[in-house]
């Protein structure tokens, strides 16, 4: 929790981590908020407003008296989301970088066809 | 529904020192406030006034709805942890413990136990020969295990090491969130419990600077790392906290920025890095200080 975003926003993007990677599987049960506090070691009034992020884009969905719970579709939101900012967010600053370094994309083209052939 | 601290125009003189210089906040009920400021910037001395240790030279102060000062009602729903507690000669931990449930309600005994056994704290020893930290952590413990709807911490870890900070602020989050309270939490080690807190109260001379949101208050400021040239032309004409420098390389603390004006910054080749509360309160603190002096 130490990059310069607000630490509520951190924790929603943690949680859309683990909704990603199935760690948090759907219709499944999501952590209190006291244990995302205490996890985190944050105030659970931070924690709340990290998780209504979550709540309010119909990722997680609330069970009265139960908890909260993981939306069917879920991840399949998430993964869209991530897809439409992919560009901006790893696309352009390695662009960026690259020309910075003087390759040009015909030679960066070869290297991200020689790294996947290699993975 | 009533605060659970209400001071109005609040003022204590000693002499001629104003150690608090009138002063008018609120505390809502069940949060975490952290009361930070400089050595003898008159914490201490605004909590002995909420406590009724000390009298009020003018303003008011309301605990739960009524004046605290020789209010049993009032002081038996509040616990005061201070620095440099005294005890009866003689005293043992397990005599503290053992009178502690008489003036607190809520006191938990098991809490207090698993507490115990946290911090490793011999109850036979005789108080005057426990170490600094031993000390602290009794303070800690009967500031914990009262769960007094309104608890004051002021420097609660003197002596305490780095585990024993921790096993503290762990605590205080697991039992907060399962017996909600008001806590007041004075410290100047304010980056190990900036994430705890949901309100700042920042006082400085004895004049409350800053009475914010944590959340609001971290988004207050940015750094903004790059080429001279490059960061020059982004800050343009923002307001500058802080500048730093060192050969074609500059460091610039702006107010808190946009997502566009993040992408922005980013797009430039500039890094933004956190400003720590810590870093923030001591730029604002120096700031102020300026302005005062250009205004006397």
């Amino acid at each position: 929790m130490d990059d310069s975003r607000p630490i509520f926003a951190q924790v929603a993007e943690n949680i859309e981590n683990d909704i990603i990677s199935g760690a948090l599987p759907e219709e499944g049960q999501a952590p209190s908020i006291n244990e995302f506090a205490a996890f985190y070691r944050i105030n659970p009034a931070t924690a709340l407003k990290g998780v209504n992020v979550l709540v309010d884009a119909g990722i997680l969905y609330k069970k009265r008296g139960i908890g909260m719970f993981v939306a069917a579709g879920a991840q399949e939101q998430l993964k869209g989301a991530r897809r439409d900012s992919f560009s901006s967010e790893y696309v352009r600053p390695l662009l960026a970088e690259a020309e910075k370094l003087g390759i040009d994309s015909a030679q960066l083209t070869q290297m991200i066809a020689k790294e996947a052939n290699n993975s | 529904m009533t605060p659970t601290i209400e001071v109005t125009n609040l003022s204590k003189h000693f002499g001629k020192v104003n150690a608090v210089n009138d002063v008018s906040f609120t505390v809502e009920e069940n949060k975490i406030y952290g009361l930070l400021g400089r050595n003898g910037a008159g914490k201490t001395t605004l909590m002995q006034l909420l406590t009724g240790q000390e009298f009020a030279s003018s303003g008011t102060i309301s605990l739960f709805g009524q004046p605290p000062v020789e209010n049993a009602k009032v002081l038996q729903n509040t616990c005061f942890i201070k620095e440099s507690q005294r005890y009866p000669e003689d005293f043992r931990p397990k005599d503290v413990f053992k009178t502690a449930p008489w003036f607190f309600a809520n006191w938990d005994q098991e809490f207090a136990d698993r507490l115990i056994a946290d911090f490793r704290l011999p109850l036979d020893r005789r108080i005057k020969k426990l170490s600094r930290g031993q000390l602290s952590s009794i303070g800690v413990i009967v500031g914990l295990a009262s769960r007094a709807p309104l608890t004051f911490f002021d420097e609660p870890y003197l002596g305490l090491d780095a585990v024993a900070r921790q096993i503290f602020y762990d605590r205080l989050l697991e039992d907060y969130a399962t017996h909600p309270r008001t806590v007041i939490l004075s410290t100047h080690l304010i980056d190990e419990v900036s994430n705890l807190l949901e309100h700042v109260l920042v006082i400085d001379d004895g004049k409350l600077l800053i009475n914010e949101d944590a959340e609001t208050l971290r988004n207050r400021a940015t750094n903004v790392v790059g080429m001279k040239t490059a960061v020059e032309a982004f800050i343009g004409n923002r307001e500058v906290l802080h500048r730093d420098g060192i050969g074609g390389l500059s460091s610039v603390t702006v107010a808190g920025l946009s997502e566009s004006e993040r992408r922005d910054a980013h797009a430039a080749g500039l890094e933004l890095s956190p400003v720590s509360l810590q870093q923030l309160i001591i730029e604002l603190t120096r700031t102020e200080t300026k302005e005062f002096e250009a205004s006397a």
